[in-house]
């Protein structure tokens, strides 16, 4: 029996010692023993209940996983609320794919896709909609207050959470996440701390314009890390404002940082709650510092390697929407696109494209005029993950365009700026 | 014949082979591709690690800084354990990372695995194993590069 490092409440020891069965003794082992690596005092109650879990996908690499979930359900084991989850990797509706390719994904990388959607369900899934990595959009509704503790684990999500939201979670991995919301607690180390959460980085912008969201993450999560970055110098483009365009912008920049390397927290100087609360406090007397202007950008934007088979040929698919687009984003790309190709002289778009967003957000936005306006342009809105529909060989004789970092660095689309890609959309890039 | 003392994460003792990784271990790039095809061993996959692209890590010991990568990494670590692929030792250089160390937790737990884990071991082994190095790797949190 694990004899426990940290010190445990007579009601965790009981779990621990299988006074709730086998199954929820070794929930509880993995917990605590997780919490033990980091030194972890003590387990601490997660205070916005609703659980996110990265693993959507009934991906054949994770066996195991659909094991344990055979376990809980068997044990009748739920998570303390409903939970929403990574969106689901397919969508032959909106994402077209050959027969080679649904042979693929069918029957070898998501085979267990529709058992695992089973044992969600089974085990506190919130609704047929719950599949977004964006589970903090308001429409969708799991969206924590500042100072709540998570038990999440999407790179993105946890980054959203902790650095906009002001909410406090670990970058878990998955399955510790389901299990955080199984026992309704999680170990209290790292950025659940106020020390964990002060910045090892001072991050200076020394730019002439807003930058690309998606390349000053990148540039900042490659230097930094898993560290924790202060960045100065936003503020004097976006505001002090925290509005749905600069939520907007700070999830795309996130995501990047989060990526590109492994930032579970950032703050904004003047803008995100805890910089705008602490200020410059929250820097380490040790912190190292960054200086970014134009020309690192560029740097950085141009290390980008293009992995297509064919470099010098053009894109024949593009993705835009990871993370998935808020509802902003939606409208404001939908507007660009359409004056894009009215300037170029065009009705739809060049070059196929698939736009991405949760599903409540679709639903939403279905029911405004922009939808149409949106359809007439040829695109495509789906609630697809692109990351695990271009995760796999079949996609890959595919040249995918992206706009988004996380999707460059985990696949082997290529990036691109976003007026670079209207102009693509707009047959007149490239 | 040196010595480097780290802390155990998940204790045996052992003798074999290194591979030694300078950058963090992209753990779902690195071994995705063995075990989707249930390979009998794991082939390094990432060709962004040069360190490691194209070796067998199984049954070997990993050296390394710490894992990064998609927060499945934890998963893809059981996983392996579960098919029997995995390295036979995880050597940290630093402290073990967040995905890595569910990774380790989770392969103990739940699938009883016999994989070997110890972290701070400490700038200097990472500068001194080399690929093909014989080990030594002892309960108490040991590691002789014999």
């Amino acid at each position: 029996m694990y004899k426990p490092k940290m010190k445990l409440t007579k009601e965790e020891q009981a779990i621990l010692d299988g006074e709730q069965g086998p199954v929820m003794q070794q929930i509880m082992e993995t917990v605590v023993r997780f919490g033990d690596m980091f030194e972890a005092p003590r387990l601490v109650n997660v205070t916005h209940h609703e659980g996110h879990l990265v693993t959507s996908f009934g991906i054949g690499i994770i066996k195991p996983l659909f094991t344990t979930m055979d376990k809980l359900v068997e044990a009748d084991i739920h998570t303390k609320a409903k939970f929403t989850v990574d969106p689901r990797p397919l969508d032959y509706e909106n994402v077209k794919c050959n027969l080679i390719e649904k042979l693929v994904f069918n029957k070898i990388l998501y085979s267990e896709q529709a058992r695992y959607e089973k044992q969600l369900t089974a085990v506190g899934l919130k609704n047929k909609n719950a599949f977004t990595c964006a589970c903090y959009f308001p429409e969708v509704g799991n969206t924590p207050k500042k100072g709540d503790i998570l038990s999440w684990a999407e790179s993105s999500a946890v980054n959203y959470a902790n650095s906009v939201l002001g909410a406090r979670v670990n970058r878990n991995s998955g399955m510790i996440d389901l299990f955080g919301s199984i026992l309704g607690k999680v170990p209290e180390f790292g950025l659940l701390t106020n020390e964990g959460r002060k910045a090892k980085w001072k991050v200076t912008l020394k730019l002439s314009k807003l930058p690309e969201a998606q390349i000053l993450g990148s540039a900042i999560g490659m230097k930094v890390m898993e560290d924790v970055p202060y960045v100065i110098g936003l503020d004097k483009f976006l505001g002090k404002e925290l509005n749905d365009d600069v939520k907007g912008y700070l999830k795309d920049f996130g995501a990047a940082t989060a990526s590109n390397g492994a930032v579970g927290l950032y703050h904004i100087d003047g803008i995100t709650p805890e910089a705008k609360e602490l200020g410059h406090k929250l820097i380490r007397k040790d912190a190292k510092e960054y200086v970014i202007d134009d020309a690192e950008l560029e740097r950085v934007y141009k290390s980008y390697p293009i992995m297509w088979k064919k470099a010098n040929k053009k894109g024949n698919l593009a993705f835009i929407g990871c993370p998935h687009l808020s509802f902003a984003q939606l409208n404001d790309w939908t507007d660009k696109i359409t004056n894009a190709l009215k300037e170029a002289g065009r009705s739809k778009v060049a070059v196929r494209t698939i736009m991405t967003t949760a599903p409540d957000v679709k639903e939403k936005f279905m029911k405004t005029d922009k939808y149409q306006q949106l359809m007439a342009t040829g695109v495509k809105l789906s609630c697809i993950c692109p990351l695990m529909y271009t995760n796999n060989p079949v996609t890959k004789i595919r040249r995918i365009m992206t706009t988004s970092n996380k999707l460059r660095t985990y696949s082997i689309a290529r990036y691109y700026k976003s007026d670079d890609m209207l102009k693509i959309l707009a047959g007149k890039g490239e | 014949m040196k010595t480097f003392k780290g802390r155990v994460l998940a204790k045996g003792n052992w003798e074999g082979e290194a591979i030694v990784s300078h950058q963090g271990v992209n753990t779902l790039a690195t071994f995705q591709k063995s075990a989707l095809k249930n390979a009998k061993t794991v082939i390094a996959s990432d060709q962004n690690n040069p360190d490691i692209f194209k070796k067998e890590l199984t049954g070997k010991a990993l050296c390394l800084p710490i894992t990064i990568g998609s927060t499945t990494g934890g998963l893809v670590i059981q996983a392996i354990c579960a098919l029997k692929i995995h390295p036979a030792c995880l050597l940290f250089s630093e402290h073990i990372d967040s995905l890595a160390a569910s990774g380790v937790v989770l392969a103990n737990v739940w699938e009883h695995s016999d994989m070997i884990a110890i972290d701070n071991l400490g700038k200097e082994f990472l500068e001194t194993v080399k690929t093909g190095d014989k080990l030594k790797v002892s309960e108490d949190g040991t590691v002789t590069i014999l």
